[in-house]
């Protein structure tokens, strides 16, 4: 990761000295030295504890990932090798449940960018009220996963008193229909169903990131951009869209690395039935359910691996915003 | 870098690592009792007769015995992952754990487990004698020694709404089987407005859809496995109880059948949402509640029946004592005073006799002051759960125990795979026949593995 890092951070400029360092190194060198390492000291004890209570787990993890180790069956613990990511490759229904991680995710980022950016794009401008309706539209977003899950399986998909069903009567109502449908949204669409509420929490999150893009464009290239008779179309399409490109990746990443974990809504609404069972989900069943330490194990760097591209992603995006602010 | 600071550095990073891994053993070491038999700990389930229990023992078994008790308390999952831990490397951690009859013989089997049965007859107080027959066999081992102490017990049996029934001039057979039961609600659905026929769970999960449904299967004369470890699940009894389960919740049963568990359906009959609940006996409880708007309105009706006698479940929380325990005979002391007639008397007085942890003993249903708390359903429970068979809950020999579950550790995992095909047939996404072919592939994978043994 840090390799990547240095990759896209542009190289700092070399101090002559640096360029041209003898064999033996002059004591102001050594002086540098120790300045530096007094700078980071204070730094390493969370180093360390950070290293401790994340990359051992990992380490152990691993380890445990080459063993065929049923909790049930205490003897037969026996060293596997790679027989475990075979199995979990090889098992059609943790493919699924790729699948059906990749389908989730992929949704969820593109629609709620989608509906982040036209909420950005309103917010953007001034009017009455906008702090209120700011802090409105970040709310799903600092509700607890399980207890926003937990609203949208009870409050509004329940087909006996949920509001959907209820807003439908009282529409039915309205127009004089007499009994209109009550459908049974969490059957009759499972997967849309957990996709909605997650849209639902994560478009405020791409909402934020994309103000927060749109409120560092250059206000002067547009003026220039308008007194050349562009419309609103052609700024939005010429300008403001490439502006926010990297924002756009930046959110669809971040947000992806998110969702991809996502377990709380899976879990809540649907217990992972009717064909919503994502990875996350998949790995808590191989383990609490099945027992299967080992394989759950695997399963688990698998998805470690899978993020770690992804994070690689991001970091890119995250260091090339940062070079761009800096060579502007 | 230079040597002279990477040394510094090198040091410094020792010094750290090891102050760390101090810290963490540290922390790993607290948490286990003295040895002088004064304390022991208990890990236990989170519902609310153990917070009950948890609130009663300072005062009272601590104050008669001088022994210390310790509770760890967690959700049901993390519990049951936890004691298999322990259990499993024989940590001697916990002395003492709640285990259900699913737990016990299984661990009894791989000798994680304290027989009880010497104290049993050493403790002519605790009465052995008087718990129901059925508990005692689902928490035995093949040796036939007993393994743990029941602390409440459950069946199933069938809730319908008396008045409900009475307006629409329906009558509830005393023993009804699952034709008359289809037919009943075909008639009660829509008896009011927004009511259903029937309520029955179809939440995916070893410990909800697929309870009920087994115990459908069991009386229709279908099983998981024959004796010889052969999966069952698409023989034609099989089939016919998972059709004749599914077309009855999709046509009488609540709406959104597909994510309903015990909670929904106890949601839906305290609301007037169904007419009849076949589920849990423990639900009656809730049912007649002092705030429950449906109290006294509720008729009790054994489980339905088709071609056995009986087909109510059998569930219990009990206690196992650990075998690696270092304070085993103040272990017992804790079982044998929370299993005992004393420790319900004493729950009756302190908090409510509708909080009595019952369901284990014949002489709780035989005390005036529970008949009272209980008038409504103590005698249908009490008959349910003496009933129950979890050696022979069909028609044929079974490989291994347990009326609504089949008592092997792989169950958990095939259980609860097999109940996300059946919900997605109650959800209409596919047909039994689809789910139950999946669902044979999968319990053909475990039987072969018993059948190579």
């Amino acid at each position: 990761m840090s390799t990547s890092l240095r990759a896209a951070v542009s190289p700092p400029p070399t101090t002559p000295v640096a360029a041209q360092r003898p064999p033996a190194p002059p004591p102001q060198a050594a002086r540098r030295d120790l300045r530096a390492w007094a700078t980071r000291a204070p730094l390493l004890p969370a180093l360390i504890f950070l290293i401790i209570v994340t990359q051992l787990p990992f380490v152990a993890t691993l380890v445990i990932s080459l063993f065929n180790w049923n909790s049930l069956y205490p003897d037969d613990r026996a060293f596997a090798g790679l027989s475990n990511y075979g199995a979990v490759l090889s098992d059609p229904e943790l493919r699924g449940s790729v699948l059906t991680t990749a389908l989730l995710t992929a949704s969820v980022v593109l629609v709620s960018l989608v509906l982040g950016l036209a909420l950005a794009l309103l917010l953007d401008r001034k009017f009455r009220g906008r702090g209120v309706v700011r802090t409105m539209l970040i709310a799903p977003f600092l509700l607890v996963p399980v207890a926003a899950a937990l609203l949208w399986k009870h409050v509004l998909y329940n087909p006996e008193y949920g509001l959907f069903n209820g807003l439908l009567t009282w529409l039915g109502g309205l127009l004089g229909i007499d009994g209109p449908a009550q459908p049974d949204w969490i059957s009759e669409m499972p997967l849309i169903a957990v996709e909605a509420s997650l849209i639902w929490q994560w478009t405020p999150f791409m909402m934020l990131i994309l103000l927060a893009g749109l409120q560092s464009r250059p206000l002067d290239v547009i003026e220039a951009a308008r007194i050349d008779g562009a419309g609103n179309w052609q700024v939005f399409r010429y300008l403001t869209l490439p502006h926010l490109r990297r924002y756009l990746e930046l959110g669809a990443l971040l947000g992806s690395i998110y969702i991809v974990q996502n377990f709380d809504a899976v879990f809540t609404i649907t217990s992972g039935g009717l064909g919503t069972a994502n990875l996350p989900y998949t790995i808590y069943e191989t383990f609490y359910r099945a027992h299967e330490y080992g394989l759950a194990s695997a399963a688990g760097v698998l998805v470690v691996i899978g993020s770690i591209i992804l994070a690689t992603f991001a970091l890119r995006v995250v260091s090339s915003l940062f070079s761009q602010e800096v060579s502007r | 870098m230079r040597s002279q600071s990477r040394h510094r550095t090198r040091a410094l990073l020792a010094l750290t690592v090891t102050g760390g891994l101090l810290l963490t053993a540290c922390a790993g070491a607290g948490g286990t009792g003295t040895a002088d038999g004064e304390t022991i700990n208990v890990l236990m389930v989170n519902n609310p007769q153990m917070t009950d229990l948890q609130k009663l023992t300072a005062q009272h078994f601590t104050k008669e015995t001088g022994i210390k008790v310790n509770f760890t308390v967690l959700p049901e999952n993390d519990v049951r992952d936890k004691i298999s831990q322990d259990f499993a490397n024989q940590a001697g951690q916990y002395d003492v754990a709640t285990i259900s009859n699913y737990e016990t013989p299984i661990y009894a089997k791989n000798g994680w487990l304290h027989a009880l049965d010497p104290y049993i007859t050493q403790d002519s107080a605790y009465d052995e004698q008087d718990i129901l027959t059925p508990m005692r066999l689902s928490l035995s081992g093949e040796d036939g020694k007993v393994y743990a102490q029941p602390f409440y017990g459950e069946s199933s049996f069938l809730m319908y709404r008396k008045d409900v029934f009475a307006k629409a001039g329906l009558t509830m057979p005393d023993k009804p089987t699952w034709k008359q039961v289809a037919g009943l609600a075909a008639k009660a659905d829509g008896a009011e407005k927004g009511m259903k026929g029937i309520c029955l769970r179809g939440l995916p999960g070893w410990g909800e859809v697929i309870a009920p449904l087994t115990t459908v299967v069991n009386t229709f004369g279908g099983t998981w496995f024959n004796d010889r470890w052969e999966a069952q699940l698409t023989a034609p009894e099989f089939t016919r109880a998972t059709q004749f389960y599914v077309d009855l919740v999709r046509k009488h049963g609540e709406s959104g059948a597909a994510q309903a568990g015990y909670a929904e359906c106890l949601n839906n009959m305290t609301q007037g949402k169904t007419a009849m609940w076949y589920d849990a006996t423990a639900g009656a409880g809730s049912l007649e509640a002092t705030k429950s708007p449906v109290k006294g309105k509720i008729g009790y009706v054994p489980a339905p029946v088709e071609k056995t006698d009986s087909s109510g479940w059998l569930y219990t929380w009990a206690w196992g004592m650990q075998k690696a325990s270092k304070n085993p005979d103040s272990a017992w002391k804790f079982i044998s005073w929370a299993a005992s007639k004393e420790y319900e008397a004493l729950v009756g007085k302190e908090i409510g006799w509708a909080n009595v942890p019952a369901g284990k003993r014949a002489s709780t249903y035989d005390n005036p002051d529970y008949q009272k708390a209980a008038k409504a359903f103590y005698e249908v429970t009490h008959t349910a759960i003496s009933e129950a068979d979890s050696r022979n809950p069909g028609v044929q020999k079974r490989p291994a125990p347990g009326v609504q579950f089949v008592g092997v550790p792989e169950f958990t995992d095939l259980g609860t795979k097999v109940s996300q095909e059946i919900s997605a047939a109650i959800a209409g996404r596919q047909s039994v026949e689809q789910a139950l072919q999946k669902s044979q592939k999968l319990a053909e994978k475990v039987g072969k593995e018993y059948q190579n043994r």
